[in-house]
């Protein structure tokens, strides 16, 4: 039976994580399903009592989504329309008995190629926050999760908040999409996330677009971003991804998908998810 | 710092008591609440957040309790499923779920009704869009969620509560288990263990096939104090198990050799803590794998290893039925169509893990453990133990699910030699993937048919010939070989037959008895031929079957005629109208052309019910006590089907008595006649009618005793029964009477085997007694870009003879119905890939259809009141129903399930390329 800590306090934890390996532990929800059937004998860091890691606030140039928040806590925050992708993610992480307790910064630490949280927050352009008792770094999500199950935490780091700049959101919708074989409690085949900032004519500026369970980890698509600058969210918008946009993507054949199927889903997906962001743009216009 | 120490305590609130936990901090806080505070109301299904089942509130909120350190609930409060009612009184929720047969096994009510709970402390009046979602996380193996989703719109909604139906036979009476179910008081397999308990673990394997050899044991337990043994294959003293006599090939721990990844290679037993304080890797085993065949073409293959080593050619078993010339016919016919049709693994994924303790009885041993089938299991554990059968005691526990996966034994041989040795109490629960991994499956088929009809759609002749993959040992692999030759015609009158059926081993896991034995894999070739067929004669799909609907009067291809209730053609009269109400809304759906495709469907089936051709008899008795009470002694275990109600309702309509004059007494080998096995649809027919002739022969006693006439009134009072006769009351004269070692003073006996004949050489004969019919017929929604389906709508008709119960009808087919969609859209089982609920797909409460159930009853002599059997029968359509409702959609014939959004997208794909 390993040691047990659960602080309070920020500097705390980041000593523990200092002095000897531990295992963090937040909602629980990858942690226990790794335990299966397996002894919990290691030590053990729980950080759900750190003072201060469960707040979801911003300031002038950046919202920060603290380490503790849950996919629930999301979704009954107050965020902008460039959230809502993130939102619409929250609602397919499991069912409501894992949004309530898992939480956002340990998805992206998971760092399974389907995270669910990991497509919107690249197109939300997301930074995380990594603390460790000599200091902190801030890295964009974009480099943190290097590979299947591989991040650039370090065994002494705690990572902290994800911050999401508020450049360029003023007047963003954001949106994401996840194909799945059955309705509920899904690991996702394909998904698509974007978030589609606009310019005072309403024109898209600096559009963002990754998609996930398709590469070791969700990647944007800046083919697809380029050629959609400077248009109108208007019908026809899917219409400009092509396949060649999706060409860096690298899906593997597993029991949920080819990977053949997988670039073509991923295709009609990401068109989908255009096409629909469109349509809602249509129709606040109207 | 900062360290919690289990010797603190862990201090929070359950159910409004304050309560301290001295566990460790890392502790599951399920396991908490189960073992530490004997509230095993919460369940346990897969300790990974996949099935929900034990769900509590924190704080009010939904949480898996399985996933949540003991630490984190430290000054919260906790609600479980016991702090829902008021003392003994259920609250509306569970009120609701009692009276829609909400529950039927019950091993996922808790979980349903702690979610449900939450939506409704929030969302008082939700709509069901907002029920599914709430309750999304839960998953349900028996129900089909339908009749969940209505008890929760129902306690959500200000209406009267409707009253819970009384009356026997046709009444639509809430579950007599009921109650226990929606209180979380129901006591399951891993719910009863003795606190002085020794555990046992078995540790498998993780090759397909290898050989292994054991290093040194003594040393391994030596470093871990609170194990007391490694059992090995020569601590059982005989070491072989297996459905039939002859037939015992299975060891219960292997021996130098392992034949599937998940076999049993050594039992490890001590006290809980250091039973699941190691990792299987700590054990000195040695494997040195070899080939492992993992298809029905490797072991097909001349020269292939032998996975028995007396089984050439590695062959189970083949049937045949031959009946007419069905060359000729095939020359003849004006249509022939014929394909190739294969199917997967499928898990039964009961939301209940194998579970029970044993211990030792004198001479013998008890076992209480979850199973179908305690006379069996008595038989079972008797020859492992080389004991007499009598030596050995079965006590069901309730049963969280089965559907033919708890026919074979799981942790009873284990846990009753275990228990014979250290003279304690033994318990076992299997874990997950440990389940999904050493548990049978449904057998992986290849199909090939060829049907013909003439130039009027009339069947001419039926072939098919199915190989089946039965894995590793042979189980139930003998009886899908035999079942599936009588079946596979179809539902039809056809003169002309040649029906094969035959199994191999492979080193998959050990196929078994999963709803249906083979026939719903035959099902999908027949039906999509039908398809064929019809579309060849230019016949509507539903009139073809009409047209050929076998009925009363003709000839099966066993050469049995029907002699009565053959209601096929009346279940597709029943669906006439919602045909054409489907394919109506189907076209206008396509013609306003969104791109995605809406197609409908028909599937038909027969069952025959009980055992293929062989004696399958069952006893049950009905007493009057010395108190006056009526006791009902069912063998049958109910396991989640309901069959604990119907017999109480059945013999409470041949006593002439209400259903609550009645105690239970169920399963219990010491307390029980044999009832058989919950399997082959067969407990409402079989047992109903025994229990029917029981409580007639019980009725009979009294009135004799009263002096009373035939038509006498049997009125059930605090001091024992009134007899009403004429106008004059008999009181019994009990306080008088001997009583036996149950108490009984009368006791009624009956006992009814199905009148079947062997099939000769040929396979004619008489198989069944009777058989159940049904139709059903699904509107789907393909989207052909990503090649995802969905089921709109069903509607199911059945012949079940007579519905005893009409709401546990639905719910056997509702549930089939579910287990039926997964077969055609979802579930593969893949050995060492998909052994848990997140990989292997089961439909959850949002990819279920709505669902009409029309019974169709056409009295079946034979069966008490008229009933037959409803079990398999909700299965056996629906997967053919949704593929030729697909196919209707897109143009694809699908010939391999699962039909995982991938391969219908190539299909589709391969399509359009051949259409160009």
């Amino acid at each position: 039976m390993g040691a047990y800590y659960r602080p309070t306090g920020l500097s705390e934890a980041l000593d523990i994580l200092k002095g000897e390996a531990v295992a963090i532990l937040a909602g629980g929800t990858d942690f226990f399903p790794a335990r299966v059937a397996c002894p919990v004998d290691e030590n053990i860091l729980d950080i759900s009592a750190l003072a201060g890691l469960d707040a979801l606030d911003e300031d002038g140039a950046q919202w920060r989504i603290g380490a503790g928040v849950t996919w629930s806590r999301l979704l009954g925050s107050a965020l902008p329309p460039a959230f809502d992708g993130l939102k619409r993610a929250a609602r397919e992480v499991g069912g409501i008995q894992i949004q309530n307790v898992a939480t956002i910064a340990g998805n992206l630490c998971n760092a399974s190629p389907a995270a669910d949280g990991v497509p919107p927050l690249l197109a939300l352009d997301a930074r995380v926050v990594l603390a460790s008792a000599t200091g902190e770094r801030e890295v964009a999500l974009a480099d943190f999760i290097t590979g299947n199950r591989a991040t650039l935490r370090r065994a002494d780091e705690l990572l902290t908040a994800i911050l999401v700049p508020k450049q360029g959101l003023e007047r963003a919708s954001g949106d994401f999409l996840k194909l799945g074989a059955r309705k509920y409690l899904v690991i996702s085949i394909v998904m698509a996330a974007a978030v589609l900032p606009l310019d005072p004519t309403g024109r898209i500026a600096g559009a963002r677009v990754a998609v996930g369970a398709c590469s070791a980890v969700a990647r944007r698509l800046p083919a697809l971003e380029a050629a959609l600058e400077g248009q109108k969210p208007a019908g026809g918008l899917g219409g400009l991804v092509s396949g060649e946009q999706l060409a860096a993507l690298t899906p593997i054949d597993d029991i949920r998908a080819s990977a053949g199927y997988r670039q073509d889903a991923a295709l009609t997906l990401v068109a989908r998810l255009l096409d629909r962001m469109a349509d809602r743009a249509g129709d606040q216009a109207a | 710092m900062n360290e919690i120490r289990t010797i603190d305590g862990i201090r929070f609130t359950v159910n409004g008591r304050a309560v301290v936990a001295s566990v460790p901090p890392g502790k599951r806080l399920a396991d908490v609440l189960r073992d530490d505070l004997g509230l095993t109301g919460t369940k346990v299904g897969c300790n990974a957040g996949d099935c929900g089942a034990c769900t509590v509130l924190l704080d009010g909120e939904a949480v898996c309790a399985c996933m949540v350190p003991a630490a984190q609930a430290a000054g919260r409060g906790v609600v479980t499923v016991e702090g829902l009612a008021a003392g003994d009184e259920p609250n509306r929720l569970q009120r609701a779920f009692a009276r829609h047969g909400a529950a039927q096994c019950g091993i996922c009510t808790p979980g349903m009704l702690m979610a449900a709970t939450a939506l409704l402390a929030h969302d008082p009046a939700p709509d069901r869009q907002a029920v599914e979602d709430a309750l999304g996380g839960v998953l349900c193996r028996c129900t089909g969620y339908q009749k969940i989703v209505e008890a929760v719109l129902d306690a959500a909604g200000g209406a009267a509560e409707g009253s819970v139906a009384d009356g026997a036979v046709g009444a639509r009476l809430a579950r007599v288990d009921g109650l226990a179910k929606v209180t979380g008081r129901d006591v399951f397999g891993a719910d009863g263990v003795p606190a002085d308990a020794l555990w046992l673990r078995a540790v498998r394997s993780p090759h397909a096939s290898a050989r292994f050899t054991l290093g040194n044991l003594e040393g391994f337990l030596r470093n871990r104090p609170g194990l007391e043994a490694v059992l090995t294959a020569a601590d059982v003293p005989f070491n072989g198990f297996g459905i039939y006599p002859d037939l015992k090939d299975q060891p219960v721990l292997a021996d130098r050799l392992v034949r599937y990844r998940g076999e049993a290679v050594v039992a490890v037993v001590g006290k809980r803590a250091a039973v699941e304080g190691f990792r299987d890797d700590d054990l000195p085993i040695s494997y040195t794998p070899l080939t492992a065949l993992t298809s029905l073409a490797e072991a097909m293959v001349p020269g292939a290893p032998l996975v028995q080593a007396d089984r050439p050619g590695n062959k189970l078993i083949d049937g045949v039925v031959r009946k007419g010339d069905v060359a000729a016919a095939v020359a003849g016919a004006a249509h022939v169509a014929s394909g190739d049709f294969t199917t997967s693994f499928v898990e039964h994924a009961y939301v209940e893990p194998e579970a029970g303790w044993a211990v030792r009885d004198g001479e013998g041993v008890a076992v209480h453990a979850t199973t179908q089938a305690p006379y069996m299991d008595r038989t079972e554990v008797a020859s492992v133990l080389r004991l007499a059968p009598e030596q050995v005691r079965i006590v069901p526990t309730a049963c969280g699910g089965g559907f033919g996966g708890k026919l074979d034994v799981s942790v009873q041989p284990l846990i009753a030699v275990a228990a014979m040795r250290f003279d304690r109490p033994v318990a076992c629960v299997y874990s997950r993937p440990e389940s999904m991994a050493s548990s049978t499956k449904r057998h992986p088929a290849e199909v090939r048919a060829r049907f013909a009809c003439d130039s009027d759609g009339r069947l001419v002749s039926a072939e098919l010939a199915a190989n089946f993959n039965t894995g590793a040992y042979a189980s139930w692999g003998p009886t899908v070989a035999g079942r599936v030759p009588v079946h596979g015609s179809g539902p039809y009158r056809v003169a002309n037959a040649e029906i094969a059926g035959a199994a191999f081993f492979t080193n998959g896991p050990p196929a078994g008895a999963f709803r249906g034995f083979g026939v719903p894999q035959a099902a999908i070739a027949h039906e999509t031929l039908m398809d064929d067929l019809a579309a060849a004669a230019g016949i509507d799909r539903l009139e073809f079957r009409h047209r050929n609907a076998i009925a009363v009067g003709d000839e099966t291809a066993t050469g049995q005629r029907l002699e009565a209730s053959a209601g096929l053609a009346a279940c597709i009269d029943a669906l006439r109208g919602r045909w054409a109400e489907y394919g109506a809304s189907a076209e206008r759906h396509n013609r306003a052309g969104s791109g995605r495709r809406r197609g409908i469907g028909i599937g038909c089936m027969w069952y025959g019910i009980g055992n293929t051709a062989m004696t399958n008899p069952s006893t049950i008795r009905v007493g009057l006590g010395a108190n006056g009470r009526f006791t009902l002694f069912n063998g049958a275990v109910d396991i989640g089907q309901g069959s604990s109600t119907v017999l109480a309702q059945i013999a409470a309509e041949a006593l002439g008595v209400p259903v609550d004059s009645f105690d239970l007494v169920v399963g219990d080998t010491a307390r029980t006649a044999d009832a058989g096995k919950t399997s082959a649809s067969r407990q409402t027919f079989v047992s109903g009618k025994a229990a029917e002739l029981a409580a007639l022969d019980l009725r009979a006693k009294i009135l004799r005793l009263a002096n009373a006439g035939d038509g006498a009134a049997i009125v059930p009072g605090p001091d024992g029964p009134a007899i009403r006769d004429q106008g004059i009351e008999h009181k019994l004269p009990l306080a008088g009477m001997d009583a036996d070692g149950e108490g009984m003073v009368l006791l009624g006996e009956g006992t009814f085997d199905p009148p079947t004949q062997p099939l000769d050489a040929n396979g004619q004969g008489v198989p069944y007694a009777t058989y159940g019919f049904a139709a059903q017929i699904a509107e789907v929604e393909v989207d052909p870009a990503f090649g995802t389906v969905r089921v709109l709508r069903m509607a199911a008709a059945h012949d079940v003879g007579r519905a005893i119960n009409p709401m546990l009808v639905e719910g056997q087919i509702h549930g089939g119905i579910a287990q039926g969609l997964g077969l055609a859209l979802m579930e593969e089982y893949l050995p060492g890939r998909t052994e848990n609920l997140h990989d292997y797909l089961i439909p959850t409460f949002g990819d279920m259809p709505e669902i009409e159930v029309m019974l169709i009853e056409d009295p079946e002599p034979l069966g008490p009141y008229g009933a037959k059997g409803v079990g398999e029968p909700g299965l056996v359509p629906t997967a053919p129903a949704i593929l030729g409702a697909i196919r209707d959609a897109v143009g694809v014939r699908v010939t391999h399930v699962p039909c995982l959004p991938h391969r219908l997208r190539a299909a589709i794909l391969a399509k359009e390329s051949s259409d160009v």
